[in-house]
């Protein structure tokens, strides 16, 4: 555990070294949003029923802006391959890079949300379900992105192919993530819908860190 | 264990099954081709435009099990890193996204005169289009390597990612699907089949399949064949 | 036969959807043939070039020698 912990501070102090890349990914999600008042209009009525929709569909492109490098860093300076090499297993690696990740972005987003949920006049039924809805959810994000970015490590076309890997992977959380929001709205049981992502969320940590990890080494062979 | 893994005797008894696999293929596409518009009744409901159902149905079934194929073949690919199963996977995909792309195209064909517009978001038709995407990444990662072996590993994990997902999305999109859309529209394969339309369903059905095999032996010879070039090519460059 | 084509009025539904999947199935049978055709061709060539780098007397059986290769190095 000690180790893990070190692991993941080791990422978040290089984050923040890098500097700025929380604060990008926020800004970035704040534009997503808000540019969606001026293509479908400012009326709140209109604005209230996309809302969910749009925080969601803007947290899952902004929680992919700092994939690619999740690995890349790492794969290029060598010490991938040090870590590989560790007496922790890659698996428990890879986990604590996406614990990383997820608290440089996952965690930014969240705290944002609220705000972009006022400026898309949201009811306010829906806050609670929709932060509780992207905790649940962000991880999950992360952890199969996580996969996308080990995969790609290496190749010609970085972004834009990791975003064409790991999106269509993302749409079941999308779509749980919004009809929690909406239950919540329309007064209905939002229970079914965040069962669901938590068990997509414990799914996914139980699963993804393998196939990250199988990514990894085969990046390295 | 290798008698059938072995490249060179496949390569072999490729060349001597293939011609069989087409004449079949051809024979089923004759017979099925002629039920589906002679023998089959018109639908009660929907009339002739039923019809597109032998195409349809038999490309959507084929775009799932290609990609239960190429999931099978790149986990052996991954387990016993078997030449002929890395080849499999890769020869699958275009395969795959081409009988995905037809139950797409035939199928807003068929909806709009049943539905009235070119495309719904019907549960089966959206899920289509994820898996449509699904290959694409899969093909896009495959060619994104200088190393081949690297787009052959990376793909090959993508594909296994992806088809424990798929199970997943089909429910996501289901359930997304029955929320926002009340049952009012016409099923696109009735509730009950008559043996006159089942049978030249089948046929169809059996004639893709068979399609795909011929398709399949023809790329993985080629993807053999192409392996040797590459070697000899570096032969040459190391003065043999 | 117009009333065959006609396919009681949804034959501009119908047609469309065979056509696209003939030409779809076909393109890809022949473009998969060619390549196969195109591949083997280029294996031939190469390795009636590749022959005379082996300095040996008889060239059909260093021909096989370097195919049989090319064969063991991907088993």
């Amino acid at each position: 555990m000690d180790k893990f912990n070190e692991l993941v501070k080791r990422d978040l102090s290089l984050a923040f070294r890098q500097g700025m890349d929380s604060l990008m990914v926020v800004a970035f999600f704040i534009i997503a949003v808000v540019l969606f008042p001026f293509g479908v209009g400012p009326e709140p009525n209109t604005l209230a029923k996309i809302a969910g929709g749009t925080i969601w569909v803007a947290a899952l492109l902004s929680s992919m802006l700092s994939l690619e490098r999740l690995f890349q860093t790492d794969y290029e300076d060598g010490s991938l391959e040090l870590l590989a090499l560790a007496p922790i297993p890659l698996e428990i690696t890879v986990l604590a890079k996406v614990v990383a990740h997820w608290l440089t972005t996952g965690l930014p987003l969240i705290v944002t949300a609220p705000l972009l949920a006022v400026l898309m006049q949201m009811p306010t039924e829906g806050f609670i379900v929709l932060i509780a809805a992207l905790l649940l959810g962000t991880p999950t994000l992360s952890l199969i992105g996580a996969v996308g970015a080990a995969l790609i490590l290496g190749s010609r076309r970085g972004g834009v192919l990791l975003s064409l890997l790991v999106l269509p992977l993302y749409i079941p959380i999308l779509i749980f993530g919004v009809s929690a929001v909406d239950a919540a709205i329309f007064d209905q049981s939002v229970r079914p819908h965040l069962v669901f992502l938590g068990a997509l969320l414990a799914g996914s940590m139980a699963l993804t860190p393998w196939a990250s990890a199988a990514a990894l080494r085969q990046a390295l062979e | 264990m290798h008698r059938f893994a072995n490249p060179t005797r496949f390569l072999k008894l490729a060349a001597i099954i293939q011609p069989w696999v087409a004449g079949i293929t051809l024979g089923l596409f004759a017979i099925g081709l002629y039920m589906a518009f002679f023998t089959a009744p018109p639908d009660y409901q929907q009339g002739e435009s039923v019809r597109i159902m032998y195409v349809h149905v038999p490309s959507a079934w084929m775009g799932m099990f290609c990609y239960a194929a190429m999931a099978v073949a790149s986990a052996v690919a991954l387990v016993w890193k078997h030449p002929l199963a890395d080849v499999a996977g890769k020869a699958t995909a275009p395969v795959g996204a081409a009988f995905t792309f037809l139950a797409l195209a035939t199928g807003s064909l068929w909806g709009k005169p049943m539905w009235g517009t070119w495309w719904v978001w019907d549960a089966r038709l959206t899920s289509m289009l994820i898996l449509l995407f699904l290959y694409i990444g899969y093909m896009a990662l495959q060619g994104a390597f200088d190393d081949r072996a690297r787009g052959a590993r990376a793909s090959a994990i993508l594909a296994l990612v992806g088809v424990v997902n798929l199970p997943i999305i089909k429910f996501s999109v289901d359930w997304w699907n029955t929320l926002h859309q009340p049952a009012s529209v016409i099923k696109m394969d009735g509730p009950s089949i008559h043996p006159d339309m089942l049978w030249p369903l089948l046929i169809m059905a059996v004639a893709f399949k068979t399609y795909y095999v011929w398709i399949l032996l023809v790329r993985i010879r080629q993807e053999l064949t192409a392996n040797k070039v590459r070697i000899l090519r570096l032969k040459q460059v190391h003065g043999g | 036969m117009s009333e065959f084509l006609a396919m009681g009025g949804y034959g501009a539904f119908v047609w469309p959807s065979y056509g696209l999947t003939a030409v779809i199935m076909v393109v890809l049978l022949i473009a998969s043939l060619r390549g196969l055709k195109t591949t083997e061709a280029m294996f031939e060539r190469l390795k009636a070039e590749t022959g005379p780098i082996h300095d040996h007397s008889n060239v059909d059986n260093n021909n096989k020698t370097t195919a049989e290769n090319a064969d063991a190095h991907e088993a």
